[in-house]
């Protein structure tokens, strides 16, 4: 076999994506920590996918007390309608924000960037007082184990959350410093990405707590559990 | 422009003192290596741990402090920091950061900063495992699967603190070991160098890549499973924990599942298995190509088994559940699984001993380390061909030939291969060799002693003998045979472990006092090997990045003088230089 025939290799062409120089390029940075966050969302997707999984099978056990039973705390669950509310608003206006950078609109971009972090605020605000109200009606997290799961899912949630705003912080404080749009534009674009993710796990999660116990019943028939 | 200069700084991390350079170091070549040092450092721990354990089993009563409390708190340890802190933390923190960038031809991971990061929060890990040693109570002994109810129990040794500290430790290891990840997998995809295709990375790095994957999605399940086990011990809920009485004393759980916990943990736990395996498997595959001068035999079937490996570990993990009472058609399901994968297996083992066969095979130590690995691996495979079979697995669960299983497939296999790989890199890494005649007593007291412990295993696991009892004389049903056999694999045990002390003489004293290397000393072709200084610097390639033109195993090329072409040498250059290379 010759060099040239060994050399002969398929598959998919090299990204490159580093020059010759020490200093990568901003867009190449921007592609890396895209592909970074996709990759922690995945991760973040596998977390909260294991922790249904046990909120369902557990769910089937005899004591387990369904919060969105009638005349329970989460059978009209208006409060966290509000917080889901705010969490709406914080992704549009990040996706405001995005296209606005995209433009090189400077103050709108920061306008709704700051808007987002303040929305993701009153959701977080908001969670934390449907907890003070759960614990003021004797719902405590181990009382029973579908409180246990309804405190640890809107917290992870909710702390998932949080590590968003501290790179939100971080952004708004490039923003404060001069940084110039194009250059913040990427920052905000992973903003966005997260938070939209963010909003879109919420749906779930809020959905899977409110349904009824026939609900639970069914996806764990359909999944063979 | 301040945040332009800081921009640049943050992407150059270039270090300017012996504080960034040695311990803030962003550079992926010192986290590689003190992620090695901290895990070498757990592993000693670890194999201090089993050699406690072995003098009680071999010889009960033999050490007074040894009471059943401390026994299982040292095999609890042992297994731990075997399975997690050492070989996960080696395998993908140690070898996976030195390796990637090297080997696709990048300055360094992508996320230089989290990578500080991970490194950091790893020896936090440890620094948390580590003060269960000292607290009321000691670590906690429930065994390495952490089983509720028993873990979190009164009476089972550690429950006080030692136990949540071991969780706590667990949850910051897999934090440590995702911002790692995170950079290992980003990097494989963007970073890699110019003609660096995915089919023409090494093997080392398609095993480092794909373990990093299922390290991603399979660690949540051991987060999810510590998380609520905290949770059940700290607060009180019963996310595992059923309704039981304790000391006489009605408890206040209610309706968990232990089961539960089971299905998470070995969600984990069986890729856990090959997170360790495909690293040990790209790694293997690259030391016999150089040592035996020939291309890795059927390339693209061996990346493609290490993703079907990868793939298919992920529904594999209830054969470790055979016994806990699941549906029979579960047993079933797994079972069939389980053999399923035995076949990308199998076409490795067969491509290892087809790249070998004709080969010309130096006999150096880290070849013989390789083939070591060959030879354990398939015995260690094939008794889970066994154990992964329900109706044969039912009889044997429990006893020593399990232990005895999976010592030789996930212990003693990518042990070897960590040998193997030091031995091999070191002399990328020090510039220095490592000492030969040394290095060749420390395999065949590692390899032949690793065999008079673990092949005897097998048969007192057929014989009945049970894993984790304290003291096995106390049975009338243990023969006396099985205890002479015990005292005897206790010294071999005691022998291997003594024979370490020649790999960390080795390991320091050519660290400073070995033969130089220069940059190539097996004449290997893949792209670490090229390296413009050895030990590479800082941003490993000087000015220019290497452009890669062929893949990593052109050995032995007809009409070439040399018998290796390296990946970033042209055909214009080859042709242009046929007679001198």
């Amino acid at each position: 076999m010759t060099a040239a025939q060994l050399m002969k290799t398929s598959g998919f062409e090299s990204v490159g994506g580093g020059a010759n120089e020490w200093q990568e390029t901003p867009e190449v940075i921007a592609l890396r920590a895209k592909t970074g966050l996709r990759i922690l969302m995945a991760v973040i997707t596998s977390l909260f996918f294991l922790f249904i999984v046990s909120f369902l099978i557990r769910s089937q056990i005899a004591d387990w007390e369904h919060l969105s039973a009638p005349w329970k705390p989460l059978a009209n669950p208006w409060p966290l309608w509000i917080n889901t509310g705010a969490l709406v608003l914080a992704s549009i206006f990040l996706q405001w924000s995005r296209i606005s950078s995209r433009k090189q609109e400077a103050r709108r971009t920061v306008e709704t960037l700051v808007l987002a972090g303040f929305f993701s605020l009153v959701f977080i605000g908001g969670q934390l007082a449907v907890w003070q109200q759960l614990m003021s009606l004797g719902y405590f997290v181990s009382t029973n184990p579908a409180n246990s799961f309804f405190y640890l899912l809107t917290g992870l949630h909710g702390l998932h959350l949080a590590g968003g705003l501290m790179a939100w912080c971080k952004t708004v404080v490039k923003a404060w410093r001069g940084m110039p749009i194009k250059q913040l534009s990427s920052s905000i674009e992973l903003c966005a990405m997260y938070w939209h993710y963010l909003l879109g796990l919420w749906f779930v999660l809020l959905g899977l707590l409110t349904s009824s116990p026939e609900t639970y019943a069914a996806l764990v028939r359909l999944c063979g559990l | 422009m301040a945040y332009v200069h800081d921009a640049e700084k943050e992407a150059l991390h270039q270090p300017h003192s012996f504080w960034s350079k040695y311990v803030w170091s962003q550079d992926h070549k010192v986290i590689a290596i003190q992620y090695s040092l901290i895990a070498i450092f757990a592993g000693i721990i670890a194999l201090v741990l089993s050699a406690m354990m072995r003098m009680q089993i071999g010889f009960p009563g033999s050490l007074e402090f040894m009471d059943a409390n401390t026994y299982y708190q040292a095999m609890t340890m042992h297994g731990m920091i075997m399975v997690i802190y050492l070989l996960t933390a080696l395998f993908l923190g140690g070898f996976g950061n030195y390796m990637i960038p090297l080997m696709v031809g990048a300055r360094d991971m992508v996320f230089p900063f989290v990578n500080m990061l991970s490194v950091w929060f790893y020896f936090l890990s440890v620094i948390i495992l580590l003060a269960s040693f000292f607290v009321p109570g000691g670590p906690t002994g429930a065994g390495w699967t952490l089983y509720p109810p028993q873990a979190i129990t009164a009476g089972t040794p550690g429950m006080e603190w030692g136990i949540i500290l071991m969780l706590v430790s667990l949850l910051v290891f897999i934090i440590a070991a995702t911002m790692g990840g995170l950079n290992y997998v980003t990097t494989v995809i963007q970073a890699r160098t110019y003609g660096m295709t995915l089919l023409r990375m090494p093997l080392t790095v398609w095993g480092i890549f794909m373990a990093t994957i299922l390290a991603l999605l399979a660690f949540p399940a051991l987060f999810v499973s510590g998380v609520m086990m905290l949770l059940d011990r700290t607060i009180g809920t019963s996310f595992f924990m059923p309704e039981m009485i304790s000391m006489g004393q009605q408890t206040d759980y209610d309706g968990g599942s232990p089961i539960l916990f089971q299905h998470l943990f070995w969600f984990f736990g069986h890729p856990e298995v090959y997170i360790v395996a495909l690293p040990a498997f790209g790694m293997i595959s690259d030391i016999l190509s150089v040592h035996s001068r020939k291309k890795v035999f059927g390339y693209k079937m061996m990346v493609w088994a290490i993703v079907a490996i990868g793939v298919l570990s992920f529904i594999v993990w209830a054969h470790h559940m055979y016994v806990s009472g699941m549906n029979p058609y579960f047993g079933f399901f797994f079972a069939t699984t389980t053999l399923i994968i035995a076949v990308p297996t199998a076409i490795k083992v067969y491509n290892w001993v087809l790249t070998l066969w004709k080969g010309d095979i130096h006999m150096t130590v880290p070849l013989l380390f390789a083939v070591a690995f060959i030879f354990t691996f398939l015995a260690g495979g094939l008794t889970g061909l066994f154990l992964g079979n329900v109706i044969v697995d039912i009889p044997l669960s429990d006893t020593y030939f399990v232990v005895a299983h999976f010592h030789m497939v996930m212990g003693v296999a990518p042990v070897l291969v960590v040998f193997g790989s030091i031995y091999h890199w070191f002399p990328k890494i020090t510039g220095r060799m490592m000492n030969d005649k040394i290095g060749m007593w420390h395999f065949w007291i590692t390899f032949l002693g690793t065999y008079a412990i673990y092949f005897p295993m097998h048969y007192l696991g057929i014989l009945g003998m049970p894993r984790r009892y304290y003291d096995s004389t106390a049975y009338e049903f243990i023969p006396q045979s099985a205890h002479d056999l015990n005292a005897f694999i206790t010294i071999a045990a005691l022998i291997v472990g003594a024979a370490q002390v020649l790999f960390i003489y080795n390991m320091i004293h050519s660290a400073f006092k070995g033969k130089e290397s220069g940059p190539n000393p097996w004449n290997a072709a893949s792209l670490e090997w090229q390296t413009p200084q050895t030990p590479p610097v800082h941003g490993n390639w000087g000015e220019k990045l290497p452009v890669v033109h062929r893949w990593p195993y052109d050995y032995s090329v007809p009409g070439v003088k040399e018998d290796f072409v390296p990946q970033n040498v042209s055909e214009q250059e080859l042709e242009a230089n046929k007679v001198k290379l």
